[in-house]
């Protein structure tokens, strides 16, 4: 052995020209060491494989002439972004390659924003300076910031736009269930701006709650609140029977009454046996639109109605009547800030209500819960695990404050550090991973955590975790030029008795004006310019439906004729446009021309009614009376620019000429035929 | 040699990172056909998770379904399914929930089962994956267009179709809509039925709808057209 080696070293370096030539060779395979590594690199293979993908299209020789070969940047130090992303991919902007399959040749889809102009990371997340496959996408022992998976991608687009934005319908439910489902009573999420996300949801105080209801339904509520109606919001906190039995047993033993004094009188409830009388309750249910808000379950088990309010398939097995019987004559006197209406209902019809909603029961709902008398010490322990699992954040208790902060800030959760998460075992280590799993089953994290449970369809879980993914530091730091602030919430509050009434029957719970209330209704902001005021009292009084097809309607508030005038009044003094000049540019218009115009050139008929005996268009409200309803000057501005006057109505924006415009108005306004019978239904 | 216990514990720990693939259940029923029963043809956004679960059912020589045979989902453009594979019930279905891989475009879902002798048989499913510009046309559509261009009335949204003279076609309608050009689509949009000789019953919809709203419109109508729109002759590369 060691004398083939000896041999080997005399040829190699034997004297001093062997020795120089041996070490050349070496040498130049050192030389060409660097030149080969550089050869067999990732992205140069792409490349390759680009241009052999191109050479043979019909549209190769334009393809090859953009291509650019070696390393790719877009550079944009006021962003933060070095992205070499477009070095693989080479065909982002390539149009033509839409038939493309194969990654990283596809072409970049079509989106509002330059792809130089902001680069990849800002919506995909990654290492946009690695040059390799695997650091750009993946969290790698040097980097951690991975691709964003597809389904979450909306999620960039909330960094800087705060409104909604038409096409990102995902982020938009995610942020309205932040709101809705409560998340922000226990975390803080704020804006860029520091402006701080509020609730939606309208948890009830539990300050007199065993007026309301019984420690049974409490128990069987918190046990699994989705059992009793399964679109309630209120999540499972997985409690133990001893844990729901005390904290129920607290809840009443804090609660106080709510109207201090004399027993008070319930009006004669129907007997649930007495068929008609219940059906006749429902008939008020019915006409007075509980459904606009509250939803429940019908005889076939389709959930109808709204959500507004709760569900209250289950309601009978729910509250008390005397609770009830309050509740319906004004629910302001149990909870001030309720956004059900003052019903001016008869007593007569509280009864019938009552009962109707007191046969809505589920016998077996509360079949297996015994409660016996509570001791004191399980009114303390109750009252412990009432403090401990944060009730108080979202409800109002007795004794206990509202804990400020309660659960982790999530103001920057989208960029959480990947050291700083405790992941479960066996789950993928991203942040999308944690943020999803997290809210899908909290406690997987451990037994002893807070955070309750949800019950959530899989895409509501992608919608939270879309609208939690924007809330990054990048947020934070990029230009302010860039970003689209949220409209500010408003405070708007009429003045005066009309104010008092607006406020008592929750006006804004269904109709927006000036910025403030809900999306059920018509806006109202130019009511005043809009409707004449014989048609606004006699509406109000009586509420007849303007859409045939509409199913959330106004309810009739049973008002007084006192009480519609002022309202009346108000809204036609106040809400009025500065838009129209008064000019009578919307007078003289010939009504005949109008009626060929309506029928044929704008053909009119196809969204509204206006003879009943012809017309069938369900999109838009009926025209029938139209002439007693509105006046000419917003009939003529609708007809010009309807989106001017109600911003985002259905309403199409017509750009109409002045001369149709008044022609139309013009036959419009002759139109002051009574409905149809039974159109008001 | 403790470099080497150590490298073990690694590849100990990269298994248990991996998750275990279930043993496929063992069939107990054979059909001779599969055929799908629904969740076809649904739209959502690229990467995410169709509203409604993805039926199939193994029937056989009858056309009655068979209890037990087993099912397996697969997908060559990316799509995840939850569960991937399992046993039809007693109606001789087997459902799965899906969610759509992360490139937009016709995503394709197969399902497979084997008769007795181990023929596989399979159906496909073709699924609708939509980028950003079609999910804002999808948006614009449920808002604008679908109260007459779809004809299926639900309690909440009642469809005005069948009010019309002139029907409005469907959107899905690719045999009508595929003929044609993206140039008149976009004319039909902007300046209305009147203006190409169509009906007026069609309004104009600038400027209510942007030129960019109506650029999403036609891209989401081409994404969903039913057959599949495949566009005629060379492009023209983008500047």
């Amino acid at each position: 052995m060691t004398e083939k080696i000896r041999t080997a070293w005399k040829f190699l370096f034997g004297d001093s020209a062997r020795a120089f030539g041996s070490l050349s060779v070496v040498l130049v395979v050192m030389l060409a060491v660097v030149p080969a590594k550089d050869h067999f690199r990732e992205w140069l293979h792409y490349q390759h494989e680009y241009q052999s993908l191109i050479r043979n299209r019909s549209d190769g020789v334009s393809l090859a002439r953009r291509f650019q070969g070696g390393v790719q940047q877009i550079w944009l130090p006021e962003l933060d972004v070095v992205d070499r992303c477009a070095t693989c991919h080479s065909g982002l902007k390539e149009a033509s390659l839409a038939g493309v399959a194969a990654q990283p040749f596809r072409p970049h889809p079509p989106i509002p924003h330059s792809l130089t102009e902001f680069g990849c990371v800002m919506c995909h997340r990654g290492q946009g300076f690695a040059t390799t496959v695997e650091d750009a996408h993946s969290s790698t022992k040097a980097w951690e910031q991975a691709i964003l998976p597809a389904r979450y991608v909306e999620s960039s687009c909330g960094q800087c736009h705060e409104r909604p934005l038409e096409g990102t319908p995902q982020l938009n439910a995610g942020r309205d269930m932040l709101a809705r489902y409560g998340c922000v009573h226990c975390h803080k999420i704020a804006s860029p701006e520091g402006r701080v996300m509020t609730a939606t949801d309208d948890p009830p105080s539990l300050a007199h709650v065993a007026e309301k209801t019984t420690r049974e339904w409490i128990f069987a509520w918190i046990k699994n609140p989705q059992a009793y109606a399964t679109t309630a919001t209120m999540p499972n906190f997985q409690l133990s029977d001893e844990d729901a039995r005390d904290i129920s047993a607290f809840l009443i033993n804090q609660s106080t009454p709510y109207i201090a004094g004399a027993p008070r009188k319930t009006p004669a409830v129907p007997k649930q046996d007495d068929t008609a009388a219940v059906q006749q309750g429902s008939s008020v249910y019915g006409e007075s639109f509980c459904a606009s808000c509250h939803a429940m379950q019908n005889a076939a088990g389709l959930m109808t109605g709204g959500n507004i309010g709760p569900e209250l398939t289950r309601v009978g097995s729910k509250v008390k009547p005397e609770w009830l019987a309050d509740w319906l004559r004004n629910p302001k006197v149990y909870d001030p800030e309720t956004a059900m209406p003052h019903y001016r209902f008869e007593e007569k019809d509280v009864g019938l209500v009552m009962g109707f909603l007191g046969s809505k029961t589920d016998s077996d709902f509360l079949k297996d819960v015994h409660m016996d008398t509570a001791t004191a010490a399980q009114i303390a322990h109750g009252k412990t695990l009432v403090s401990e699992r944060g009730c108080a954040s979202c409800h109002e208790i007795n004794g206990v404050a509202h804990a400020d902060n309660f659960a982790p800030e999530l103001t920057a959760v989208g960029s959480l550090p990947l050291a700083k998460i405790l992941f479960a075992p066996g789950m993928a280590h991203t942040v999308p991973d944690y943020i999803s799993a997290k809210i899908r089953n909290p406690r997987s994290f451990g037994n002893a955590l807070k955070m309750p449970k949800f019950t959530l369809s899989d895409s509501q879980v992608d919608s939270l975790v879309t609208a939690l993914l924007a809330q990054t530091t990048r947020a934070k730091t990029l230009p302010a030029t860039l970003r689209i602030q949220a409209a500010p919430p408003s405070t708007y509050q009429p003045a005066g008795r009309a104010g008092q009434l607006m406020t008592d029957m929750r006006c804004f719970s269904c109709h927006e004006i000036n910025g403030r209330g809900g999306s059920m209704a018509p806006e109202l902001t130019w009511e005043g310019s809009s409707v004449q005021r014989g048609w606004l009292v006699s509406f109000l009084k009586r509420p007849n439906t303007l859409r045939p097809t509409l199913i959330r309607r106004m309810p009739k508030f049973n008002m007084t004729d006192e009480e519609a005038s002022v309202l009346a009044d108000y809204i036609m003094t106040v809400y009025q446009t500065a838009a129209f000049d008064g000019a009578a540019k919307f007078a003289g218009g010939d009504s005949a021309h109008g009626k060929d115009l309506y029928y044929g050139k704008y053909a009119c008929n196809s969204c509204h009614i206006l003879d009943p005996a012809k017309d069938k268009g369900y999109i838009g409200p009926t025209l029938t009376e139209v002439g007693l309803r509105l006046n000419p000057e917003w009939i003529f501005h609708w007809l010009k620019n309807a989106q001017a006057l109600r911003p985002g109505t259905l309403e199409v924006n017509w750009n109409m000429n002045d001369e149709d415009a008044r022609a139309i108005t013009a036959f419009l306004m002759e139109q002051k035929a009574a409905p149809r019978k039974g159109a008001s239904r | 040699m403790r470099a080497a216990a150590l490298l073990l514990l690694l590849a100990a720990a990269g298994c248990n990172r991996t998750p275990s693939s279930s043993s496929a259940p063992v069939a107990s029923g054979f059909g001779v056909a599969i055929v799908g029963i629904s969740g076809e043809k649904q739209t959502a956004g690229a990467g995410a998770t169709l509203d409604q679960p993805v039926v199939a059912q193994v029937n056989d020589a009858q056309g009655t379904g068979v209890a037990g045979a087993l099912v397996q989902f697969s997908s060559m453009d990316g799509a995840h399914f939850d569960p991937p594979s399992g046993l039809t019930g007693s109606d001789g279905q087997f459902s799965t929930t899906v969610r759509l891989g992360g490139a937009s475009g016709r995503t394709s879902l197969v399902a497979t089962t084997q008769d007795k002798s181990g023929k596989r048989v399979q159906v496909t499913f073709a699924e609708i994956a939509l980028d950003y510009q079609q999910t804002l046309g999808q948006v614009l559509n449920e808002k604008y267009c679908s109260r007459c261009h779809n004809s299926e009335s639900t309690a909440e949204r009642v469809s005005n179709h069948d009010n019309l003279s002139v029907a409005p076609h469907a959107f899905s309608d690719g045999a009508t809509l595929n003929q044609i050009s993206r140039a008149n689509l976009v004319a039909i949009i902007t300046h209305g039925g009147a203006a190409l000789s169509k009906s007026p019953e069609m309004p104009p919809y600038s400027p209510t709808l942007s030129a960019s709203d109506i650029e999403a419109l036609t891209a989401y109508i081409r994404a969903v057209a039913d057959p599949p729109y495949r566009p005629q002759g060379v492009f023209n590369a983008n500047p």
